[in-house]
This record gives C-alpha cells, sequence and structure tokens, in this order.
C-alpha cells in the first residue's frame, strides 16, 4: 500500500489562471480521501497532480511513499485511475477493455486470462464481456471502467466524480459497493466529488475546497458537526442562520428569546442544523414563527419556518405531524449547536 | 371521392418527372457502354458487340492504367503517412492557430487545378529528373487531396473524446505509441476509411492538373481517355471509360472491406 504526500502543490494554466493554490496534504496509505467543492474548486486539478496528468507548479512536488514522483508520467506511475465520462475506448469489447492494462503491461496471456476473470467475477460483469462497450448501461460502463482501473493492481485509485453522470438511484446502489469494495481492496483511494453525501459516505477524510484552496480537513463528522468555516458549513448540508442581538446571557431574534453562552455581546450571526431545531408547543420556550411551507419526505416532515428570524428556517418534524400554510409553530434549537462562523 | 383522381394525377405527374430526370442521367451511361461494345457505334448494336475496342484500350493505353493505380496507391501512402498524424495534431492543440491552418489546408481545393501545376512547373520544372517522373504528378495529386484525408479523419477526432480516451489509457500504463496506434487509430477509423475512398477516386479521377504536368511518357487514365477522345475512334474512348469503371469499382469495393477488416 502507498500512501500519497502532496509538497507545495499549486497549480496555475497558461492562461494565468490559479486553478489550485499550493497545498500540503498528506494521504495515509490504504485511506480513502475524499476532495469535495463546488466545481471550478480545483479538487480536479489536484487529482490530475497525483496522477501525472498536470504537473504542479514549481516547487510543488508529490511523492508516492518517500518516492518523489513529480516528473513521472501518469504511464509509469502505476495509477488506476475512472473518469467521470469513464473514457472506455469504444473500439474494445468489454474484456479487452478490462485487461487493456495488462496487455501494454505485457503481461502474458495466461496471467493475463486469470486476472481477467478475477476482476469480471469481482465486478460481476462476467456475462457482458464480449460486449461493446457502447452496448452498455451507465453503471455497466461504471463496473467495467472500475474494473478497468483496479486490473493492474494500481498502488492508488484515483475517481473524478464516477457517479456523476449516474441517476440518483444507481447513484445509491453503486455508492455502497464502491464503499464495500474499497473497505475490502485497502487501496489508498481519492475520490473527488462535488456531493456532499457520497463524500460523508465514502471518505476516512473529506477536503473540502473552494476556489483553489483548501477549506477544511478532516473526518466525515468533524466536517458536519464542526466546520471550520461559513463556506464548509454552507456547503456541506443544510444550515440555518439567525441574526439577532445577544444580551445578559440570552439571543434575542424577531421570534423570541434564547439561551446564549458565548461571551459575545451586540449584533451577533449564529448557525444551526435543521435537525438540532424541534417543534414544540407554545410556551415550552421555542421561537415562534409561522409554517411557509412543509415537504413530506416519508420518513419526515421539513418545514420552512419565517419570522423567527430574518431569514426563513429549515427545521425537521416527525412524520406523524401535519402542518398548514400559515400556522403558527414554535421552534427550539439546542444551545450547543449554536455555531458562530468567520465568513 | 373526389379528391382521390386529383391526388393520383399529382402522383403521376411526379413519377413521371422522375423517370424523366433520371433517364436523362442514364442514357448518357447506356450510350456510352453500348459505344465501347459495339462493332461500330454509327450503325448501333445491329453491326455486333465485341470486346475488340476494350482489347485495343489495353493494348493502347495500359500504362495509364497502371500508372493510375500506382499513383492513386502511392496518394493514398502519402496521405495516410502525412495526414492523419497532421489531423490528430490539429486535433489534439485547438487553438486558434490551428483553425487558421485548417482553413489554409483547403485552399488547394479552391485554388484551380491548372494553377496549382503551373506554380509546381514555375519551381520545380527546371530540375528535369524530377518533371519528367511520376512523382511530379504524385506531388500534385497530394496536394489536391490532402486536405480531404485530413478533414474526414480530423471531423471523426472532434467527434469523439479524445483527450479522455488518451488519459484513459495513459492511466493504464500506455506509452504514445501504444496510444497512438491501439487507441487513437482504431477510434477514427472511420473518417480514415472516408478519407481514403475520397483520395483513391480524386486522385484517379484528376484531370485538369495532371493535363498540366504528365509528359508523354507519363500519362494518366483521365489524360489517356481526352486523347483518345480527340485521336481516336469514338468506341475506343467509351471502351476506355467501361475499363477506368471497372477498375474503379473493385478499388473503392478493396478499400472499404479493408477499412471494416
Amino acid at each position: 500500500m502507498t500512501g500519497i504526500r502532496l509538497e507545495r502543490c499549486g497549480k496555475t494554466f497558461d492562461d494565468g489562471t490559479r486553478a489550485v493554490a499550493p497545498l500540503d496534504l498528506e494521504i495515509a496509505a490504504g485511506e480513502t480521501i475524499v476532495f469535495l467543492g463546488p466545481s471550478g474548486c480545483g479538487k480536479t486539478t489536484t487529482l490530475r497532480m497525483i496522477a501525472g496528468l498536470e504537473a504542479p507548479d514549481p516547487g510543488g512536488r508529490v511523492l508516492f511513499d518517500d518516492t518523489d514522483v513529480t516528473l513521472v508520467p501518469i504511464e509509469r506511475r502505476n495509477v488506476g485511475m475512472v473518469f467521470q465520462s469513464y473514457a472506455l475506448f469504444p473500439n474494445m469489447s468489454v474484456a479487452e477493455n478490462v485487461a487493456y492494462g495488462l496487455r501494454v503491461r505485457r503481461v502474458d496471456a495466461e496471467a493475463r486470462a486469470v486476472r481477467l476473470e478475477e476482476m469480471l467475477a469481482m465486478m460481476k460483469i462476467g456475462e457482458l464481456r464480449h460486449r461493446p462497450v457502447d452496448q452498455l448501461s451507465g453503471g455497466q460502463k461504471q463496473r467495467v471502467a472500475l474494473a478497468r482501473a483496479l486490473a493492474v493492481r494500481p498502488r492508488v485509485l484515483l475517481l473524478d466524480e464516477p457517479l456523476t453522470a449516474l441517476d440518483a438511484k444507481l447513484r445509491d446502489v453503486l455508492r455502497i459497493e464502491i464503499d464495500a469494495l474499497l473497505r475490502r481492496l485497502g487501496v489508498t483511494t481519492v475520490y473527488v466529488t462535488h456531493d456532499q453525501a457520497e463524500a460523508m459516505a465514502l471518505g476516512d477524510r473529506i477536503v473540502v475546497m473552494s476556489h483553489g484552496a483548501v477549506e477544511q480537513v478532516g473526518r466525515p463528522r468533524e466536517i458536519y458537526f464542526t466546520p471550520a468555516n461559513r463556506f464548509v458549513a454552507e456547503f456541506v448540508g443544510t444550515m440555518n442562520r439567525l441574526r439577532g442581538r445577544a444580551r445578559d446571557g440570552h439571543l434575542e431574534v424577531a421570534g423570541g428569546r434564547i439561551p446564549w453562552r458565548s461571551a459575545t455581546a451586540g449584533d451577533v450571526e449564529v448557525l444551526f442544523r435543521p435537525e438540532r431545531a424541534r417543534v414544540v408547543e407554545a410556551g415550552a420556550g421555542g421561537l415562534a414563527g409561522r409554517v411557509l411551507t412543509s415537504f413530506f419526505l416519508g420518513d419526515r416532515t421539513r418545514l420552512v419556518v419565517e419570522g423567527v428570524s430574518d431569514a426563513p428556517l429549515i427545521v425537521e418534524a416527525g412524520a406523524g405531524q401535519q402542518f398548514r400554510v400559515g400556522e403558527p409553530v414554535h421552534v427550539a434549537i439546542d444551545p450547543d449547536a449554536l455555531l458562530t462562523l468567520a465568513r | 371521392m373526389r379528391r382521390r383522381p386529383r391526388r393520383a394525377g399529382w402522383f403521376y405527374a411526379q413519377l413521371a418527372f422522375t423517370v424523366l430526370v433520371a433517364a436523362f442521367l442514364v442514357v448518357p451511361v447506356v450510350m456510352s457502354i453500348t459505344a465501347g461494345l459495339t462493332v461500330n457505334f454509327f450503325q448501333g448494336v445491329k453491326s455486333g458487340l465485341t470486346l475488340r475496342w476494350i482489347g485495343e484500350v489495353w493494348r493502347l493505353y495500359r500504362e495509364t492504367i497502371v500508372l493510375s493505380l500506382t499513383i492513386a496507391l502511392a496518394c493514398l501512402a502519402v496521405d495516410l503517412a502525412v495526414g492523419v498524424p497532421a489531423a490528430y495534431v490539429l486535433a489534439k492543440a485547438r487553438s486558434r492557430w490551428t483553425r487558421l491552418i485548417e482553413e489554409a489546408l483547403v485552399l488547394p481545393i479552391a485554388v484551380p487545378g491548372l494553377a496549382t501545376a503551373l506554380a509546381l512547373i514555375l519551381a520545380y520544372g527546371t530540375w528535369r529528373e524530377f518533371r519528367t517522373s511520376w512523382v511530379f504528378i504524385l506531388v500534385g495529386h497530394v496536394l489536391f487531396t490532402l486536405p480531404f484525408m485530413v478533414r474526414a479523419v480530423l471531423a471523426v477526432l472532434s467527434s469523439i473524446d479524445l483527450r479522455t480516451l488518451e488519459e484513459g489509457a495513459a492511466s493504464l500504463g500506455a506509452g504514445f505509441r501504444a496510444r497512438f496506434f491501439g487507441v487513437v487509430l482504431p477510434n477514427c477509423r472511420s473518417g480514415i476509411l472516408a478519407g481514403a475512398l475520397m483520395v483513391v477516386t480524386l486522385s484517379v479521377g484528376e484531370f485538369n492538373m495532371t493535363w498540366m504536368l504528365h509528359t508523354p511518357l507519363t500519362k494518366t487514365l483521365p489524360v489517356g481517355l481526352a486523347d483518345s477522345y480527340a485521336s481516336m475512334r469514338l468506341e475506343i474512348g467509351s471502351a476506355y471509360t467501361l475499363v477506368f469503371f471497372f477498375m474503379i469499382i473493385p478499388l473503392l469495393i478493396g478499400i472499404q472491406w479493408a477499412g471494416r477488416k
């Protein structure tokens, strides 16, 4: 297993745009790390630097274990890569695609056949072996792409938005499968996505990026519960915002007041997750507001409540409760859940 | 009930027009074929059918046929060796400059063949060995046909995600040669095939530039054809056309077949 180290890896394109500000990052052997961020945040460029498809700006170094591979082209880095568009070869069948890496490495025919069978079985695509790749569904293409990348026993597996082109249901199924696969193989994996649910589910650690810079690196729970800044808080999951005035141990907002434990006084802005607030009976200490809309989600009901603060709040309630638009409600917020974050 | 006959009338009018146009086009073909096979064209088919004229064409113009085929195949070889890599480079390096090159590349088609020929003669006419060799004609044909090969291949390369395919191959350990021959070429085969068909047909049929470039010893088929129309019996000229068809059709089918593998 191979660890990866990025040292001062930045990328400025020929036209002068800076895609990635110099960053340092250590990825442990066997770890699955997810680069998460909106499009254009530099996550794919960072992945491409690890792959060897982009060279970092002078001064940056990429190390696999302790070997400097900065100048090693991708074809000699021994990486496995899955592209968003899969990049399967249209002139080859499924089996030929999967065995391609072994063929260019001049693995002998017998060993090649054995490995091919292993891969087809592992990805459950044995019956597709003779199919041309343009006759495969999106999910099948994804499996072939994974089998092809893994067939060469890569030192690191690199996945660039592998599920983005699939529909929601298939995405869930494949996400679970990929997760199980990565745990079983224990291969060092770098996964790029803009989908925070994928990042949460797959990542041992998540690197949140925006505008070419790393905003936070941490385990999924850290990213979710203790976001380092407002960008991370708002990009990962849903965040509510309360604006009010803090004084005498209370935070006063339009809908009432709640206990305030921070020493900060005056005008403040705090954030909290929807699941840290509940709808309570009147008089139970909740903040008063009115239902703007409510969505029944099957397992729960999501309410949009206005009047508590300047912006509407999103609050969750049990599936059994029903609400009318305009109905007055009271929202109790867990005081521990309030976050004060810098922009 | 009243509308149907009127619709039928309109239909027959269209049919008649179509048949007329088709006949207008087909009649000269039939005339030419019969002319090449009848003993005496002016007396008509009743004078009898013969293969004599075809034999005569073979005797008189065998060299032009062989030379035309040689030039067409050599032209194809050069266009493949130069045009396919050129298209690849243009497809990879998409910029303002490559657009310009792409446009400039079609100039030899727009410029009259006679002008291209004249330029070649002005520049290299005094280089005797070159001027009198069939390679002189080959150069002209390559200039004229290369854009077709480049364009056909470029069209296919632009329609596939070439960069990602190559990156995919590279990530699996393929170096440049393996990528180019194993992934790029097979995936632009349809373009290469289309280009090859175009190049061979154009080269075999090219007259106006070749007419300027040829010497009495380097006559190609169309030049020979003009010669035979001008100086031989009409039957020989027509038989020559037949030979032309018999030659070009198997060649084109052969290229199609080679392209499909």
